[in-house]
């Protein structure tokens, strides 16, 4: 892995592409997208993948995110072992999957499960934007569905840290529909009572941006992360004109009144600690 | 006579050669009848070819043919005493929408379509067809209302997708599709929704949530256009044609996977061919739907939603799970 990116950058000298940027968290040092400076991996992972420099907040998995998130020992996951089938056959979808269970060590793009935080029971599920760019497909809805229903039967909150570049293609409308799926879960979680606290990281778009991300009771974000509907991309090819620097960032959001707030990684824990302890203290929950 | 695309060539080449034997016929007064009842057969023949056999592509442009019905097309033959109503109360009136009160089998009903325009000068005012976070609003007013007086809602589906502009993410276009899908689930009136032409992604299924769902035999349905699905998956939007049918987008291919629940004929050559014809079997396919709902308490329509998208999608088990590291 390595010894590819020394290879590339004698090619190329230039700023290294997605892909390296990608790759460089595996090895010893990180570049900072934020400040540019190289960082050393382990130093980056001691500081909840946050940049000491400039606060940039590195893509998290799903594993670190929930380490980060609930008190240690106390996760239980749910459906480890749920699989995508391939239901349009869909050309080289099975190879696709294949290969990112071996890169990311994920049957899925989403980790499921139970744990608590400061000892407050709580549903979740982490998407990991490390398997098929997070994206929604049957299993992804599936799990979200049923982690849901989890915590309306237990009467325990649920939260959802997304990282999704949208419905999979690869399923076609049967991903769409999961946008529908998990909708009627929690419309049904939330007549009964139900907490649900969305927390948008990086990046949230697409099918999984306009569904449950956004109907929280709250709505927050990790500073910086993308969060829309459509592509930028494909929004200037439609407008024919240049888009703020800031479109489409979790400030961007929070500006136009759709977050209820932007929050430090390091900070999470604690305010999400304080939603639900705010919430234990009145009605049945 | 209608515009005929490109597939349907062969057919129209005879019916011009069967118009032009007749009226040869009576011009010079000879007897071509067996000549023309030969074609006529042939032409049978060839209808049954051309037709029975058409790719997804051939439907993606029989759902966006010019002269195809829109949602008000279908609304003025099917509906009576319509009265279209505005506005989100919020923003503005994205008229990418519409929406109103009416009288079906005289009985009262909500109807809400998406609407894109017959010409180029209406298609400005309607943004082709492709709405704005205050489209949405429009339509969540217009079914919660249409809840608090216990009327049915019909929803149309025609559209390219929800708008990808500036003004609509400033506006939340996320959360007006997202929030729709929460209130459709909730809805204690029953749901009709008919694709009617293009069903592009969250842009429709934030009007589509529905105890029913059907589609018209040749409107499509996908969670993306097949140019968009070519230009993601290959970066060629011109694969298009090959992405309509490995997406699986068709009516046939959505009754298929358990999506949508009936499939309504259209004539030979499309909705366009015979508007009047259409919307008599659009009809009697929502008659049929709304019958069946109306025996449904609030809480049994509630939970038939439930049940309907719970069953969606395709999954197994693996036994070697990988846990937390």
């Amino acid at each position: 892995m390595l010894k590819d990116i020394f290879n590339k950058k004698k090619k190329y000298a230039t700023v290294p592409s997605e892909k390296i940027k990608q790759d460089v968290p595996e090895g010893i040092m990180t570049k900072c997208p934020g400040c540019k400076s190289i960082i050393y991996s382990k130093e980056l992972e001691k500081s909840n993948k946050v940049c000491v420099k400039c606060g940039y907040h590195h893509q998290m998995n799903a594993f670190e995110r929930i380490k980060n998130t609930l008190d240690e020992g106390s996760f239980e996951e749910f459906n480890a072992g749920m699989i995508s089938e391939n239901p349009l056959s869909f050309p080289d979808y099975v190879e696709r999957l294949e290969k990112d269970r071996k890169k990311s060590s994920l049957n899925e793009a989403v980790v499921t499960g139970e744990g608590t935080i400061n000892s407050q029971r709580t549903a979740i599920a982490v998407m990991d934007a490390r398997f098929r760019m997070g994206s929604m497909g049957s299993v992804v809805g599936e799990k979200i569905t049923r982690t849901i229903e989890h915590a309306d039967k237990e009467k325990i909150p649920f939260i959802i840290f997304t990282a999704s570049g949208g419905a999979r293609m690869q399923e076609g409308v049967l991903s769409l529909m999961q946008m529908a799926k998990s909708s009627v879960a929690l419309k049904r979680f939330s007549d009964n009572g139900g907490l649900f606290i969305s927390v948008m990281t990086h990046p949230t778009t697409g099918g999984v941006s306009a569904s449950f991300a956004s109907v929280g009771d709250y709505n927050f974000a990790e500073p910086k992360a993308m969060i829309g509907f459509a592509g930028r991309r494909i929004i200037e090819q439609t407008i024919r004109e240049d888009l703020p620097e800031d479109f489409q960032t979790a400030e961007f959001l929070l500006n136009h009144g759709q977050l209820d707030s932007v929050i430090h990684r390091a900070d999470m824990k604690k305010t999400l600690s304080t939603v639900l302890m705010i919430h234990s203290k009145g009605g049945d929950r | 006579m209608a515009n005929r695309l490109d597939f349907e060539r062969p057919v129209q080449e005879l019916e011009d050669k069967i118009e032009e034997l007749k009226s040869f016929m009576d011009e010079k007064n000879i007897d071509l009848s067996d000549e023309i009842s030969r074609l006529q057969k042939r032409l049978a023949y060839m209808e049954e070819e051309v037709y029975g056999n058409m790719t997804a592509w051939n439907r993606v442009q029989l759902a966006r043919h010019p002269e195809r019905p829109t949602t008000l097309d279908y609304i003025d033959r099917i509906f009576d005493d319509f009265i279209e109503l505005h506005g989100d109360r919020a923003f503005g009136d994205d008229e990418a929408i519409v929406g109103g009160i009416a009288t079906f089998e005289d009985k009262p009903v909500t109807v809400v379509g998406h609407q894109r325009g017959k010409d180029t000068k209406e298609n400005l005012r309607r943004n082709f067809g492709m709405p704005h976070p205050e489209g949405y609003r429009k339509a969540l007013r217009l079914m919660k209302q249409a809840e608090k007086f216990n009327r049915p809602v019909v929803f149309l589906l025609d559209t390219k997708g929800a708008f990808p502009g500036k003004a609509a993410e400033e506006r939340g276009q996320s959360e007006a599709i997202a929030r729709n899908l929460i209130e459709m689930a909730g809805l204690t009136v029953p749901i009709v929704c008919i694709v009617i032409g293009e069903g592009a992604s969250g842009g429709a299924l934030a009007i589509g949530v529905g105890n029913h769902v059907h589609m018209l035999e040749n409107s499509w349905y996908s969670v993306i256009s097949p140019e968009g699905a070519a230009a993601l998956l290959w970066k060629d939007s011109s694969l298009a044609q090959q992405a309509a049918d490995t997406m699986k987008i068709t009516a046939p291919d959505l009754k298929e996977l358990d999506v949508i629940d009936e499939i309504v004929p259209e004539a030979k050559g499309g909705a366009h061919r015979n508007v009047e014809e259409q919307a008599a079997s659009i009809q009697k396919v929502l008659k049929k739907s709304l019958e069946e709902l109306s025996k449904l308490s609030k809480t049994e329509l509630v939970e038939q939603r439930y049940e309907k998208y719970r069953n969606i999608g395709q999954y197994t088990f693996v036994t070697d799970t990988i846990g937390l590291k």
